[in-house]
Order: structure tokens, then sequence, then C-alpha cells
């Protein structure tokens, strides 16, 4: 451990090595999403992630923003343990009937303003999955999507760009408070 | 020889042969059922694999411990119920609930018939049955019936719900706690929350374009489910997938699960608060994903393995990016596995914490890092084995106690078994085609392959133009799962998230 400390001395932390994003784009992307952060909204926003019935295989790339690689947090940009403490709610997989109410029940505990992102194909409109009995659709089949990312499952840096297209969405006029779909609205 | 075996082969006999490869496929009568479960009672080493139905029909997956005998069963059931095995092998209590959600026949003398993965919340009931119910009025999403929860008696006793949602990245399940005080006095799992239908998907669809579903089962596990569909395509059409794609869906599987046990170490690690190892096993599992994406054109490597063989060559790039992530492994993993060893405050988190029994991973043969936790070697590439591990040398790390940190050892040294096998996979790579078409035939085909895990089992029935009549792939936590609450009992609730990310049961694999 200690070795690996004096290590680090001289490499330096692994966060701060640019090239943990590789690609040109994703680092001018990254740093996009600071300044816009800071000046449009002059705070962090706060994300809650459902699986609202994914295949899991959008988590594992979710995973990854959280990562020293991608490390999500410097962009003023968290993972939050409950909807109560969250502005956005990032919603993966196809909607199943099973996940309905639970879903409408972390959205209800969200507080306005709040933004939903649905991620991956099967949020967007069921994916392949769509049509089955235990589907109700795409993420819309309960709530109001801001931001839909695609992807089968999106990478990290997709993740990112979308993220950003978020906040630039958070520059325009607050929404108004919505409400959900109406129990049995489907 | 075994007069026991010798009768399940006399059962294997009697029954009508059923047209399945390679596994023996024999349809029964009542009383030759009633048979078979004389013959569980008597042999504890027959261990029940799955459990799954057609309309009309029930089918179990069986193996001999012993002779590595593997064999199919399966009942007509015309007045809709079976004998139920769930009275002598636990492992068959989800499955038959699940097969009286889906296909709507009922086990007599059943363990358990409450529902499982019928929330109450579809408009069809059984919907995987030959005329599913519509239900009269389908119930609005927030006034579906409570789900009834098994009785826990005594003194100081109090409950903690949790679920569906979870405080962390993961998927949707509940968990009841009855604690007493800080001490778990038994966990009930309650799932079904992602459901999607697939098996219902899959149905009427050609056997290729139903690949897409097998691959999103559980998308952690995208490779060992397309390879065990695959193969049982292949099985059931007799048809070989060339060689070279057998060694590149070797390679995926390989690479997919040093993926998987990396992630799965750091996160053990992280919920024992050593953020640290889970921060480097994150950036080697990254550089991992980043050589699939090199390789094979998809970082988790989703739809690349089809029947007949797969949908691309490995990429000219992909070796030398393989290598390098392999690499970077190597340089680092000892220095990890010494933390890991090292620190007092992580090892009395780990060690001790959630053992489960050698006994109770037989009764339910678990497999994976759970079985192979506690004594149960079994691994699906060395036995039935399949290719082209017939053809490569690598061990099977078995440890006994059970706990979480054997259950993160045997990750550990997994994941160097599998560096091995890639560097070997790459060494010897044989050429040639890729992918072949496949033929129109009707057939029945029966396969498992060794996901991260343990093994994923499929089964497939086609008809004459190859088109899927019935399907069924088995995720290897079904077995896990009733294992984890046995696992967690007498722990602290505290300690649950490390017993629980040491199984790293799949969700979605046994929702379907």
């Amino acid at each position: 451990m200690w070795r690996r400390f004096a290590r680090t001395l001289i490499d330096g932390p692994a966060t701060e090595r640019a090239p943990a994003l590789p690609d040109r784009a994703a680092e001018e992307l990254a740093r996009a999403i600071e300044a816009s952060a800071r000046e449009r909204l002059g705070r962090s926003l706060a994300i809650r992630q459902v699986d609202a019935g994914s295949c899991n295989g959008c988590e594992l790339e979710i995973h990854m923003l959280n990562s020293i690689v991608y490390d999500l947090e410097r962009f003023g940009l968290k993972f939050v343990a409950s909807p109560k403490h969250a502005d956005v709610l990032m919603v993966t997989g196809p909607l199943t009937r099973n996940m309905h109410e639970a879903l409408l029940r972390a959205y209800d505990c969200t507080p306005d303003p709040k933004w939903v992102v649905a991620v991956g194909d099967c949020a967007a409109n069921g994916g392949v999955f769509a049509g089955s009995y235990a589907v109700a659709g795409g993420i819309e089949a309960a709530v109001p999507v801001d931001l839909v990312i695609r992807g089968c499952p999106p990478t990290p840096v997709q993740l990112l760009e979308g993220l950003l297209a978020l906040l630039q969405a958070a520059d325009r006029p607050r929404p108004k408070p919505r409400q959900a779909s109406a129990p049995g609205a489907i | 020889m075994d007069p026991r075996i010798e009768e399940l082969r006399a059962l294997l006999g009697q029954g009508t042969a059923m047209p399945c490869r390679p596994w023996a496929h024999a349809r029964l009568d009542r009383p030759q059922w009633e048979r078979l479960l004389l013959l569980l009672a008597a042999d504890a080493r027959l261990e029940l694999l799955s459990l799954w139905a057609e309309p009309g029909v029930v089918l179990c997956a069986l193996r001999h411990e012993e002779e590595e005998e593997f064999v199919l069963f399966s009942l007509a059931c015309p007045d809709g119920t079976y004998p139920a095995l769930s009275p002598l092998r636990p492992g068959a209590v989800r499955f038959e609930r699940m097969v009286r959600d889906l296909w709507g026949l009922v086990a007599t003398d059943a363990v358990d018939l409450r529902p499982w993965l019928d929330h109450g919340r579809w408009a069809l009931a059984a919907p995987m049955a030959a005329r599913p119910a519509r239900r009269e009025a389908p119930p609005a999403p927030t006034d579906a019936p409570q789900p009834a929860f098994l009785p826990v008696e005594g003194e100081s006793l109090h409950q903690i719900p949790v679920g569906p949602i979870h405080a962390g990245i993961i998927e949707p399940g509940h968990f009841r706690f009855t604690a007493q005080g800080e001490m778990v006095a038994r966990l009930e799992q309650r799932l079904g929350y992602v459901h999607k239908g697939t098996l219902g998907l899959m149905i009427g669809k050609p056997a290729r374009a139903a690949a897409t579903f097998a691959a999103r089962i559980s998308g952690d596990a995208t490779v060992a489910y397309s390879i065990a569909y695959a193969r049982a395509v292949e099985a059931a059409l007799g048809v070989a997938a060339p060689t070279r794609a057998v060694w590149l869906r070797a390679l995926m599987a390989e690479i997919e699960r040093i993926a998987n046990h990396l992630h799965d170490f750091g996160f053990v690690c992280n919920d024992a608060a050593f953020a640290f190892i889970h921060a480097r096993t994150g950036l080697l599992r990254e550089g991992v994903l980043r050589a699939a994406a090199t390789a094979f054109g998809h970082r988790l490597m989703m739809d690349r393995v089809l029947p007949g063989g797969i949908a691309d060559d490995l990429t000219l790039l992909g070796p030398d990016a393989i290598e390098r992530a392999l690499a970077a492994i190597e340089a680092e993993l000892p220095d990890l596995i010494a933390t890991y060893e090292n620190y007092a405050s992580l090892v009395d988190r780990v060690v001790g914490t959630g053992a489960v029994s050698a006994q109770l991973v037989a009764r339910f043969a678990a497999g994976g890092h759970v079985g192979r936790a506690a004594s149960r070697g079994f691994d699906c590439r060395k036995s039935p084995g399949y290719a082209p591990y017939d053809a490569l040398d690598f061990a099977v790390p078995v440890f006994a106690e059970g706990d979480v940190d054997a259950r993160v050892r045997v990750r550990l040294a997994e994941l160097q078994e599998s560096i091995k096998l890639v560097r070997a996979i790459l060494a010897d790579l044989p050429h040639g085609p890729v992918l072949v078409p496949l033929a129109a035939a009707a057939g029945e085909g029966a396969a498992m392959a060794e996901s991260f895990r343990g093994e994923v089992f499929a089964w497939v029935r086609l008809d004459e133009s190859a088109i899927l009549r019935g399907a069924f792939l088995r995720d290897p936590s079904w077995l896990q799962w009733p294992l984890l609450e046995a696992a967690i009992e007498d722990n602290i609730v505290p300690d649950f998230p490390l017993c629980n990310k040491s199984f790293n049961c799949s969700y979605s694999g046994v929702d379907l």
C-alpha cells in the first residue's frame, strides 16, 4: 500500500490523468459539462438511478460513470441514494408492469424541479421488449421524459454526452411541476 | 454399477424418447413420474438443475453428480397438475411458483405455491399457457394485491422492508428482513419486478432472430447466455458452428468473466469501506471493456454470438488490445490481493461472514462461485464439457469455507485462470469461417455454458422451419438466490450488502 502511495506521488492521481478519457471529444465534453453546470445551474445535480426493468446491461455502464476513469462527481453530477435527494431520475429498462407503481412512487418522491432521463433503447420505447404482456412500453408510459440517451447499452461517453444535453435543457425556463400519469391511465 | 443409476437409465428407456440432443429426454406417464420422485428421494446425488414448462407439459433437467449424466424428463399434464418436486428438492420451490405463474400448471403437494413472477399486474393470467386467461379488469399500476410473506414468530422481532428500488445502482427486488436487534432472523426475497415476458417474445421467432432476446436475459452475462442458446439451437438442428467461431466464443466468454470478476471483487471491498480496491478494479475493468470494444465492436460483446457461429471475426487490432488489458491486470492484481489479505479491518468483515454450508449448497445444486466456495466443484466447461475447453488446460478453484471471503477467492483464482485461457486461445486460434447458415429442421436441443456466475442452461424446441416453439433459459441465480436467504441468517443487518455483493445474483436473469 505504501509503495502505491509513493508511486501515486510520482504518477499523480488517476482522475486527473485526462487520458483516462482517451477520446478528445469526450475530454472537451467533460470540460463543457463542468462549465455549464457552474454557469447555468450554479449548483450540482443529484441523480437517482431507477431500474424499471432493464436487463442490467445499462447499469453496468452507468456504474462506470462513477469509476475513477470517468469520475462523474468532478462535474457536480452525483448519484444519490434516495429520490427525495434527487434532481434527476435516470431510468433504465423497458417499463415492466411490475415496476410501474414503484417508478410512479419514486417520481412523486422527487422534489420539483425534476428531470427524467431515459437511458437505453428499452427506456426510449420498450426496445426489443415492446409489445410483451409484461411491459407497459418506454419510461414515458409512466412519467414525462426530458431526455433520452439511446444505446444498447449506451457507453459511458454517450451517457456523459446525454447529461450535457440535459444541462443545456436545464438552461431553458424551468418546467412546470408535472403530474405523473394518473393511475390506470396507461 | 450403482443400482440407482441403473434405475434412472431404466426410467429413461421406459419413457417415450423425445428427439432431444445431446441430452436424453424421456416423456414419462404419471406412474413413471412418481417413480422419478422416489428415485429423487432415494438418491441425493441426483441434482435438480431446472424445472420449466411448455403449454400442458412440465419438464425438468437433472444431473447425476457421480456419473456425470445429464437427462431431461417431462410429463404431460392434461388436468393442469403434476406431482411436485419441491418436497424432495428445495431448489424446485421457485421453479414451481414460476411454472404456475407463466404456464398455469400447478404442482400438487408443493411446498409453496404463492405467486412469484405474477404480481397481479398483467392483463393476462398464465401468459405462456396455450390459452391464457384474460383478467377481467386489468389492475391499475397502483392497485395491485399486496404480497403475503411467511410468518415469523418470536419476541422482539421487527421487520425491515427494502426495495424494490434499492439505494445503489442495482436491479430492483424486495427484501423483507425480520431482525432481532441487529441480528437477522429471516430474510425473504420477493422478486419478479423486472419480468419482461422475454420467453414469450422468443416463441414464434426464427432461431437466429430470437438470439437477441437470449442476449438480454441478463446483460452482464450476455456472452454466456448467447453461447448456451446458440449451442442448444445448433444441437437441435444438427448444425456445427465453425471451429474458429467456437474458439472466439470462448475468448469472449473468458473476457466477460474477467471483467465481471474484477467488478465483483471491487464491489465486495467497497462494501467493506475499501473504496481503494474498488477504484483500481474499476480502472482495470474499463481497460477490459475497451479491449472488448476494439476486438469485437461492443464493450459487453452483446449480439456477437449467434446460432451458427459468431456475427463478426476478431478485428486485427483486437489481440494487442486484449493483451494490453491483461498485462495491466497482471501488473496490479498481486498488489490488490495483498491489500485484500493484509488489512485486518477488511479481513474482519469478509472472513466467516455469510457462510453457507456445503450440504446446503449440494441440496440446491448451486453452481458458480456460490457452489465452488462451498466444496461443490461443478463447472460445465469441464463436465459435460464443450469445445474448445476440452483442448485447453485450466483449473477450477474450489474452496470449502462457504463465506464471503471464499466467494471472493474463487473469483480471484478464476480471474487468473481466465487470463491464462485468453492467452492460450489467442495463441492457438484456428483459421476459417466464423458463421454457417442454419438448416431448417425440426428438433429439440439442450446445452449449458459457464457464465461468470455459474452455468447457464438453455433448452429449445424448433419446428420444421426452425421457428422457436419452446424455449427456456435458466440463470444460475435460480439456485443461488435461496442460499442468500440462508447465508444472512444470524448475521447482522449491516453485513447484508457484503453478503449480497459476494453472491451478486441476477435479478433480470431469474425474473425473465
